[in-house]
């Protein structure tokens, strides 16, 4: 690398996708030794950015970009992923790319073995020579103890932690002897607290040995703690390089929203007499990951419910096993009448709806559009949008009524987006979660299951989807029963939270009760309360 | 991996680049006709016949593509049940429009409880939808023959006239309902002969197929087909949605074989149907299908250009090169085309 120039500069990056401009001139350079991030809402143009720089098909597909990329003073042109790594880029992926079968040491060396030439080879060629393995060993050894990963490198992947698979990402790329520049693609979305904190530690250290990182997430205290320099991208524009040492959290969120990140509104809370809405006796919900064991719990007329706890105790399972998605036994109650389980289509027309966690697998139809999106589900349970006629089975889709509808949604919402008939999988996240909830509402219903309402979403939509709730909650009358793992989210939007623990109810505390109550309660280590 | 390669416009790319290779082909094909001096307006002519003739049959791939089961090489059963269908109002005597009607509706009648069995099979064997279907189709064909020998139908245009047993192979319908639908609303536009009452019949189905997706039901079969976990939290039984689609498909393949026959002027038993799921197939992705995505749009476009340049290939490359190279091109489109589609598995 030479000393003058920065590992990675890039100039002026424009990028149009179908004549919609979603990078509009960025300009950025990542030094070697310094930790650069990007932030920025989802939409803002970081995940194009990134395909320019791993040469991902996509971008040639629909027509490449202008500006230039420089690796350490040279310019650079990518075609595929395989030559930005020839090049000297590392990415760590969200999800990982690690082939579960092999050991540790063959993942991290896999396609650059150091070999042996042997008999065969010798006459056939250096493809037939033979692997060795006390220089891979020990090639992995070393760039495992660089990421200070303790394992064994000579054991099976498959199996391993979900922290540790991430560090052997790291390892993998940190022994590529080329390695100019490293990606951190949002790598702590899928770590707990303490994994997340220990590879913080580990990109400063490598940032320390002179590695250039550029760092891309969501959570801007991360950003904070690590970063050398931020810039923050909105619209396909850098709006901002605020300096990491004078800058605070509201402050890089106000420049990814462009506008001040209100603390979310503050809910009025319940009086407690109301009569139960939903009453759920003894439910067990076989949910893999979120098995629920015997739960009871009343849901009151028009309150916002939270439901908290921590990952794996079964705090999702609930409102599946309500609505029929994973297979369940027990009392459910609803509208004073008994609500049967394993039934999903029953659950919907009684008045039920359900935006679910998994957005992509259960939430959405993503190669179809999001007027159909929106409309599917009450034109399924209750037979909206379809012209009149005598005989139901023959009655046609009323395009001009769906249209409309998605219109309304599209700006009641503030769903971004070119127009109804976008593929939704073309959205953001956020606008993604957004079509989810519009869907629901469709549905009109009496009480709405809302999963993980902002998992993976932006600052900014974030709290436009906490509003949204709240409001469909105070102005449409719809009782609602959020899940999430953000506690603080549930605290300011719900009137009560029910924290479950092992599958259980471990308490149901209001909003402003001490923080060391939910402690204690996702914890398992407090009896029923309030 | 990408190739920053030739770059068409975009409507042309839109369009397709095998499509757009066929279309030339066609062009070429047609400017030979011209250049020779060949009678243009009987090819063209000859083109629609042979459009109305194959289109319904194209038509009966839509609703299984749309429904998640993929090319529906199974099209055999349904043809099947067409001719059974077609026998069965022959051996009756019943002769012209009512004839190719009743001949259609026992088809279908039978297709109904066919398609739904073949729907449960299909649902048992998820993700080998096309594998199964074209055994599952061999199977049938060979089955059949058994029973076209055996079936009691005494009629004597029908049966062998040495013993008097047995269906015959091809059943001539001149004279009983040859071409009826051919000759029914028959135009003549400078000097090219249009078929109308085929055509009639065919853009009404491909409306009714347009409309039917555009259904509860059919919008719920798409559904399905986009994402199962989605059809199950919206309630939709996505096993339901695809017998469905199968039966629609059954259906109209046995539909379509009736409308063939008639204008074709014979019926084919025995082993006629075993090979008839590929031209179809092959129009279907000439007219730009993939195995996840089809509409009437490629139904139409595929039709005309496949049945097209069969048509046209035959005489011309006789006049060009002495000799018939018509089948060898068509075995090298159809099978080509398939295998191009089969190739595009997984990509957009």
């Amino acid at each position: 690398m030479t000393s003058g120039a920065p590992a990675l500069e890039l100039r002026s990056i424009v990028k149009e996708y179908e004549g919609n401009r979603v990078l509009k001139g960025v300009s950025l350079s990542v030094r070697d030794g310094e930790i650069h991030a990007l932030v920025g809402e989802n939409g803002a143009g970081k995940s194009t950015l990134m395909n320019i720089l791993f040469g991902m098909p996509v971008i040639w597909e629909t027509g490449g970009y202008e500006g230039e990329v420089l690796l350490g003073g040279a310019p650079a042109r990518f075609h595929s992923p395989a030559e930005a790594m020839d090049a000297g880029i590392g990415m760590v992926h969200q999800e990982f790319m690690l082939l579960p079968g092999f050991r540790v040491a063959e993942n991290i060396k896999l396609n650059r073995e150091p070999t042996r030439p042997n008999p065969a080879s010798r006459v056939l060629g250096p493809k037939l020579e033979s692997l060795d393995v006390p220089r891979m060993r020990a090639d992995a050894r070393r760039a495992l103890n660089q990421v200070g990963l303790g394992i064994d490198e000579w054991i099976a992947v498959a199996g391993l932690p979900v922290g540790h698979m991430q560090f052997i990402e790291i390892a993998r790329e940190v022994d590529k002897a080329n390695l100019k520049l490293l990606i951190f693609d949002e790598p702590t979305a899928v770590l707990t607290e303490t994994d997340a904190e220990k590879l913080l530690a580990i990109m400063r250290c490598l940032a320390a040995k002179g590695h250039a990182i550029l760092f891309i997430t969501h959570r801007l205290d991360e950003v904070l703690a690590v970063a050398d320099r931020i810039t923050v991208l909105r619209d396909g524009e850098v709006v901002g390089t605020p300096d990491p040492k004078a800058t605070t959290v509201v402050r890089i969120a106000e420049l990814m929203v462009g506008r001040p990140a209100a603390v979310t509104a503050q809910r009025r809370f319940f009086a407690p007499a109301t009569e139960p809405v939903l009453g759920i006796e003894n439910l067990n919900v076989d949910m893999p990951g979120e098995r629920v064991e015997d739960v009871t719990l009343a849901v009151r007329r028009g309150e916002i419910l939270g439901i908290g706890g921590l990952a794996g105790h079964g705090k999702l399972g609930i409102a599946n096993g309500i609505m029929g998605l994973y297979p369940g036994s027990g009392r459910v109650i609803f509208d004073k009448a008994l609500l049967p389980l394993n039934e999903p289509r029953l659950a919907l027309e009684r008045g039920l709806a359900f935006v679910s966690e998994d957005r992509r697998g259960v939430g959405l139809l993503p190669e179809e559009s999001i007027e159909l999106n929106i409309a599917l589900s009450a034109l399924e349970a209750h037979g909206r949008f379809l012209h009149p006629f005598p005989i139901q089975p023959l009655r046609v889709v009323d395009h001009r009524a769906m249209r409309a509808h998605a219109l309304e949604m599209i700006r009641a919402l503030d769903i971004r987006t070119t127009g109804p008939s976008q593929q939704v999988r073309r959205l953001s996240g956020g606008n993604q979660q957004k079509v989810c909830v519009a869907r629901a509402m469709t549905l009109e219903p009496r009480l709405l299951f809302v999963s993980e309402p902002t998992r993976g979403i932006d600052v900014g939509a974030k709290q436009r989807v906490l509003e949204i709730l709240s409001a469909l909650n105070r102005d449409h009358d719809v009782t609602l029963v959020v899940t999430s793992s953000e506690l603080a989210e549930l605290r300011a939007i719900s009137d009560r939270v029910a924290i479950v623990y092992r599958g259980r109810i471990a308490a149901v505390l209001p909003p402003d009760a001490p923080d060391a109550d939910f402690g204690l309660a996702m914890a398992g280590e407090s009896a029923k309360a309030a | 991996m990408a190739k920053p390669g030739i770059r068409l416009p975009g409507f042309l790319r839109e369009f397709g680049i095998p499509r757009l290779l066929i279309a030339v082909f066609l062009v070429v094909l047609f400017a030979v006709a011209v250049a020779t001096h060949m009678d243009l307006r009987g090819l063209i002519s000859d083109s629609i016949v042979r459009v109305g003739r194959n289109g319904i049959l194209v038509l009966a791939l839509l609703p299984a593509v749309q429904g998640g089961i993929g090319l529906n090489f199974g099209l055999p059963l349904g043809i099947i049940c067409g001719l059974v269908g077609a026998v069965i109002s022959l051996n009756a005597g019943v002769h012209g429009i009512a004839g190719v009607g009743m001949a259609a509706g026992i088809g279908v009648t039978l297709a109904i409880p066919v398609g739904a069995g073949y729907g449960w099979l299909l649902n048992r064997t998820r993700g080998q939808e096309m594998m199964v279907g074209t055994y599952l189709g061999f199977a049938i064909v060979s089955m059949m023959s058994v029973f076209w020998l055996l079936a009691p139908f005494k009629n004597p245009t029908l049966v062998w006239a040495i013993g008097g047993r047995g269906l015959r192979t091809t059943l001539s319908l001149g004279g009983i309902y040859d071409k009826v639908l051919d000759r029914w609303l028959t135009f003549t536009v400078s000097g090219v002969r249009i078929p109308g009452g085929t055509l009639v019949v065919f853009g009404a189905l491909c409306f009714l197929v347009w409309l039917f997706f555009r259904t509860r039901m059919g919008i719920t079969i798409a559904a399905a087909r986009s994402s199962t976990r989605f059809a199950r939290a919206a309630g939709i039984s996505d096993e339901r949605t695809r017998v469905q689609a199968t039966v629609l498909s059954t259906v109209l393949a046995a539909i379509g074989i009736v409308v063939f026959s008639q204008s074709y002027g014979f019926v084919q038993l025995y082993t006629a149907p075993l090979l008839m799921a590929f031209p179809a197939i092959a129009c279907i992705l000439i007219g730009g299908a993939s195995v996840t995505r089809a509409t009437i749009g490629h139904v139409l476009v595929g039709t005309f250009l496949f049945q097209s340049i069969l048509t046209v290939a035959l005489p011309v490359t006789s006049q060009v090169i002495q000799g018939d190279i018509s089948e060898t091109a068509r075995l090298i489109i159809q099978n080509g085309m398939i295998l191009y589609a089969l190739t595009r598995i997984g990509r957009t």
